[in-house]
């Protein structure tokens, strides 16, 4: 299993490495860094720091997609959280306004999670309650305004630095480490993957499916509020009607990306952050290349169908069958 | 199924939510705003149509909103800056989304893909390349557009039937016969019901997907046309969002989401009742937007719990049913 790990994420990683050099080539400042304030600048710093929501919302998508779930409503959680924060920055705690923002989107997660594991809703439509409500939600918190704040405790982890790199990148750091603490570190990654595998069988087995799938919508909804945060502090304020529109498909497609299936089953946390990254490069790359930023999205579906198809069983087959007849040793 | 359908659960909700508005705002219950509801929903009905069909088979279509957004988009810059006839673009456009849905369907079956994926790939297609074509909103100025937003039918009261309501409700009517009395319309529901005992029974599960897809595409560049029509411009940030609003439609509407099960007719009854909270807060006045965004998921809620409730009494009784003997 171990072994086989750095095979698997081979194509991601080389994906990265082709977009890093296509975007090097574009821009030949691309990988340069500077020191100023205390804080590196540059392309290559960009791109982590502006993927940074994603890859949060990635790690908490990643595993509700093991578990052959998915979470639409990360996106819409961002605005609530970000609303919450930014309307109880100036007038209390840090400590409290932390709480109270990821509080909401372990409730947020938590709901989505007993839609689906106690009433046994459909994932897609459990959680499209949230994104279509949710929104909703936000608006009614900011009351449809862009609500701005002026503490600078809350900014910092939208525009601190901690030795230099940039609060956002740190935190997508250290949640990569805690999830994967959390996961690997116990048996809980098994559990999780035994629940998407099969279900009925992991049940039987003694696995405690319903508490996992709770859990992980959980843990998302808690990725999606911090994400939320950092996304009000980086522009000091909250937009309910942007703040991480349409991001929930970014994350899913950084999960697929990442290699990890929409039927569930194995995972990979590193690769869905890769993922992330991956998606990002592209975006900062189509910027500095100075053309259109409408091209994104085209670029974006071919690359989507380019990893999908390359992932598809049925291909697999027929690459298995061809290479058979030509009596190629198996 | 025993006790009362879904469809019939919807249209219940429905007549009580209007007798309710009618109480407070005795002036919806008039021709003129039923009118005004049915022309400010006509694009949403007709590609709620078929994400019918879509949902109904198991599948689901993300594309279409993008997919209204190229139309308009596509229908502008074909007759506004290239000098196309009007109805040569229409039917260019409707075989070109026709061939975009054939192509996604496509993939979906011999890939074996999820459709979520594959859709949302197409999304992203189709509203990238209406970026490309243009990112500003076109004016539309052919005569056809002003003959067409002129022409509507007096009803009693004052109201308007619009040309764009009257080709929704044409597009319903003609839907909902395909699915309930045409051989494509059970095999839908069977895909929905079961793919492997489909392929069994000697369905072709292939063309079936792939014309699945083509109608929902096709209808979403009906619906573009349509939107075309009521905003006399083709804009690449149209309806935006709107295969959200259409599944929820769809959902309400009384359709099973897992496949299988579910009517034309309910999917109308969703679109009125979305309708009809948008209507209510415009009476209002005092109310936000963003209460129609919280009532439609508290709705979806409602809806879906009692769908669930309604499969887990069905299972129980089969069990009982199954114990006896």
């Amino acid at each position: 299993m171990m072994a086989r790990l750095p095979r698997r994420g081979l194509a991601q990683i080389l994906a990265l490495v082709i977009i890093l050099a296509v975007d090097r080539m574009v821009s030949p400042q691309f990988f340069d860094l500077r020191l100023q304030d205390g804080r590196l600048f540059g392309s290559m710093i960009d791109v982590l720091n502006r993927g940074a929501p994603v890859a949060l919302l990635s790690l908490g998508m990643v595993l509700v997609i093991a578990t052959r779930g998915i979470d639409l409503s990360v996106g819409a959680v961002m605005a609530i959280a970000g609303a919450i924060a930014a309307s109880l920055a100036d007038s209390h705690s840090l400590p409290l306004v932390l709480a109270a923002a990821l509080g909401t989107g372990l409730v947020c997660g938590l709901w989505n999670g007993f839609l689906v594991a106690v009433l046994g809703i459909q994932p897609i439509i459990a959680t499209l309650i949230l994104m279509v409500a949710g929104r909703g939600i936000a608006q009614l918190i900011t009351e449809g305004r862009i609500v701005t704040f002026t503490s600078p405790d809350l900014g910092w982890f939208g525009t601190g630095a901690i030795f230099g790199l940039p609060a956002p990148v740190v935190i997508v750091a250290g949640m990569l480490l805690l999830t994967g603490a959390l996961v690997r570190g116990t048996a809980l990654g098994l559990l999780i993957e035994a629940t998407g595998g099969n279900a009925r069988a992991s049940e039987l087995a003694g696995v405690g499916t319903r508490l996992m799938i709770v859990a992980v919508y959980a843990w998302c909804g808690l990725c999606a509020a911090l994400a939320g945060i950092i996304s009000a502090a980086d522009i000091m304020g909250a937009d309910a009607n942007n703040a991480g529109l349409w991001l929930e498909l970014d994350a899913i497609l950084a999960v697929v990306i990442g290699g990890t299936s929409l039927f569930g089953g194995r995972f990979s946390l590193l690769l869905a952050v890769v993922g992330a990254l991956i998606i990002q490069a592209m975006n900062t790359g189509i910027l500095l290349s100075g053309y259109p930023p409408e091209l994104n999205l085209l670029v974006k579906a071919v690359v989507v169908l380019a990893v999908l198809l390359l992932q598809s069983p049925r291909l697999a087959g027929w690459v298995g069958l061809a290479s058979r007849l030509t009596g190629a040793k198996a | 199924m025993k006790g009362l359908p879904p469809v019939v659960i919807t249209a219940i909700v429905l007549v009580a939510g209007f007798a309710i508005c009618a109480m407070q705002y005795p002036n919806i219950a008039s021709t003129r705003v039923v009118g005004n509801l049915l022309t400010d929903n006509a694009f949403l009905g007709i590609v709620a149509t078929g994400m019918t069909f879509v949902i109904i088979s198991g599948g689901i279509d993300l594309s279409v909103g993008s997919v209204i957004g190229f139309t308009t988009v596509f229908v502008a810059i074909a007759i506004e800056r290239l000098g196309v006839p009007p109805w040569l673009a229409f039917v260019a456009t409707l075989v070109l989304c026709t061939a975009f849905g054939a192509a996604m369907g496509g993939i979906i079956h011999l890939f074996d893909l999820p459709p979520f994926i594959v859709t949302l790939a197409g999304m992203f297609l189709a509203r990238g390349a209406s970026f490309l074509l243009s990112t500003e909103s076109i004016p539309i100025n052919a005569p056809v557009y002003s003959t067409v937003s002129d022409f509507a039918l007096r009803l009693p009261g004052g109201g308007r039937l619009t040309a764009i309501a009257i080709i929704m409700l044409a597009v319903i009517v003609a839907g909902a016969l395909l699915l309930h009395l045409t051989r494509f319309g059970a095999n839908v529901y069977a895909l929905g019901g079961s793919r492997a005992t489909t392929a069994l029974m000697g369905i072709p599960v292939g063309s079936m997907t792939v014309r699945i897809y083509m109608l929902s595409s096709a209808l979403s560049g009906l619906a573009g046309i349509v939107f075309s029509f009521y905003t006399a411009a083709g804009y690449s940030l149209s309806a935006v969002g709107v295969e959200l609003d259409t599944i929820a439609a769809v959902v309400i509407g009384g359709t099973l989401l897992t496949g299988g099960q579910g009517t034309v007719v309910g999917t109308f009854l969703g679109i009125l009742i979305q309708g009809l909270i948008q209507t209510y807060i415009t009476f209002d006045g005092t109310l936000s937007s963003w209460w129609t965004k919280i009532v439609t998921g508290i709705l979806l809620f409602a809806f879906i719990a009692l769908q669930q409730a309604i499969i887990v009494l069905a299972r129980r009784s089969a069990v009982r049913k199954g114990a006896k003997p």
